[in-house]
């Protein structure tokens, strides 16, 4: 019995449960989707998920309500966590064009450009290759950060828009510049919630 | 041509509708300068409408109040690093465009504008930035939905302060939307004939001029290309979507007369997506501490404990008015 809880401070929290209950019932795995707003409701958790949305705002309330540290923890002990867009940014090391207030996880090993592929008439939907599926994957991508640099050796590509890497896995973690969870499609999800077994 | 082939497509109604699903549980903040959007964002604010005049200064300046002028939504733009939003007047095809090149995030087509179409609302399925309309009710909603808007925000009272506007709304809205559950699609059918309604107005208006009785040909384009079936066919496809649901198949936010944390708490407990704040924050006494307030409330809405701790020392809200009091009713602009 696997618990997911999605991070449901601001954002697309409903979309992540929604996905995520799918991708179990594919993957034949009961669970718990919760939507997550509080410390204790760390306890006994199995994954979770960063949503997409605003990351200053996201990022404000994350410390605001606690969370920042707890699920810093949670992500050092091995946990898995899977961010997407505004949660990209919340997982990455390093962040371009962050306001001076921002505050993130800083647990994946790559720079990320916030807002770097422009505003919201620049956002675009385009198929995606990823690792661990021959098919193309739908890849929607609303004023979306962009991966610009690995840090390190243990930060490996999970999905490629062309030859450009918009996707990364390390160990436990994962983030995307897309939004898996806008499409009906589970692979992503499915992919991801198999770390928490 | 392969599969993974690098095909851009934009503007799509999955990438309008996204956007707004982003804005989720959020506070968008109306802003009139650079010093205010960044307050806004500062607070946590999840987006800001850029405006000449906060709602409550419309009503008192009175005259045609139209698009913000330009030098002022770019100054907005540059200034923050959240989507940045603005409003066209009802019907404005052209400012829209304009604001679509200028590149803002999205447009709210807003009855807080004086309207410039008597007849209609922009046909925003033309457009690739996504649109946000007001609603007072169900029809409003379902059309400005067929017409191609990606979210919806109740109109309330703009300017007042007043909440009162805002749960009509949302009350007739949810209603309505229980009304459809209970019913056979035919009879969801006959509802979408009655919603389309107004988009014959200018049609009947017409015969009307002509000395001929108020009817239409089935072939007869009354709002665009589309004939009144073509719209009954595609509110009906909407309504049914909103019987299944449940609830509006977009983003759905409180809109017109949010003033205090306590307002934007009560319309989350109504089931609402999130809040606009138009005069709420620069109209009270401490606008930095009442963003803040308001940012958290929307996020504590079910926490009575955390809301008391919100709403101490926030300073005085904004002067509120009676609905019964005023001069002009935005709410009643664009059906």
């Amino acid at each position: 019995m696997v618990r997911v809880g999605v991070i449901g401070l601001q954002g697309d929290v409903g979309e992540h449960i929604e996905a995520s209950k799918r991708a179990l019932e594919n993957l034949g795995i009961s669970g718990e989707v919760i939507w997550l707003r509080k410390p204790r409701q760390l306890e006994g958790i199995s994954a979770i998920i960063i949503p997409g949305g605003e990351s200053t705002t996201i990022s404000r309330l994350m410390v605001k309500n606690g969370l920042l540290e707890p699920v810093r923890k949670l992500g050092e002990e091995g946990i898995p966590i899977m961010g997407t867009c505004a949660g990209l940014i919340m997982l990455s090391k390093e962040v371009i064009g962050a306001t001076p207030e921002q505050r993130f996880l800083e647990l994946l090993d790559v720079k990320v450009n916030r807002n770097a592929y422009g505003r919201q008439v620049d956002s675009f939907e385009a198929p995606i290759k990823l690792a661990f599926s021959d098919e193309p994957f739908p890849g929607v991508f609303i004023r979306a950060p962009r991966i610009v640099e690995l840090l390190s050796e243990r930060v490996k590509p999970i999905a490629w828009l062309g030859d450009r890497v918009v996707g990364v896995e390390q160990g436990n973690l994962i983030g995307l510049e897309f939004h898996p969870e806008l499409t009906e499609d589970t692979r992503v999800h499915e992919y991801f919630l198999k770390k928490a077994l | 041509m392969g599969k993974f082939d690098v095909i851009e497509a934009k503007g799509t109604e999955r990438l309008k509708r996204g956007f707004a699903k982003m804005v989720k549980g959020g506070v968008i903040m109306d802003v009139t300068n650079a010093e205010q959007a960044r307050v806004a964002e500062e607070a946590g604010a999840v987006s800001v409408m850029a405006l000449h005049r906060v709602p409550a200064d419309i009503r008192k300046a009175g005259g045609v109040a139209r698009m913000a002028p330009i030098e002022k939504i770019q100054e907005i733009m540059d200034a923050v690093t959240i989507p940045v939003m603005a409003k066209v007047r009802i019907g404005h095809v052209a400012e829209a465009r304009i604001l679509e090149a200028l590149g803002v995030d999205m447009i709210d087509e807003s009855e807080v504008l004086t309207p410039s179409d008597p007849y209609f609302h922009i046909d925003k399925r033309e457009f690739s930035v996504p649109f946000v309309c007001g609603n007072r009710n169900l029809g409003e909603a379902v059309r400005r939905i067929w017409e191609g808007a990606a979210m919806m925000r109740t109109k309330g009272e703009a300017g007042t302060g007043n909440i009162v506007e805002a749960v009509r709304h949302v009350r007739l809205l949810k209603d309505n939307i229980s009304l459809i559950q209970r019913m056979t699609d035919e009879q969801v059918y006959g509802v979408a004939e009655k919603f389309a309604e107004p988009y014959l107005r200018l049609a009947f208006e017409v015969r009307e001029i002509s000395g001929l009785p108020k009817q239409v040909l089935e072939n007869e384009p009354v709002y665009g290309h589309y004939t009144y079936r073509d719209i009954v066919e595609g509110l009906y496809k909407i309504l049914l979507e909103v019987k299944k649901l449940g609830r509006l198949p977009v983003v759905n936010f409180a809109a017109g007369g949010v003033a205090t944390p306590a307002d934007a708490a009560l319309m989350m407990q109504m089931g609402m997506d999130g809040v606009f704040v138009g005069s709420g924050i620069f109209k009270s006494s401490n606008p930095e501490k009442m963003a803040r307030a308001i940012v958290e409330a929307v996020n504590h809405w079910d926490e009575p404990d955390v809301l008391a701790e919100i709403s101490r020392e926030i300073g005085e809200p904004m002067h509120g008015q009676e609905i019964d009091k005023l001069e002009v009713r935005l709410e009643e602009r664009g059906v």
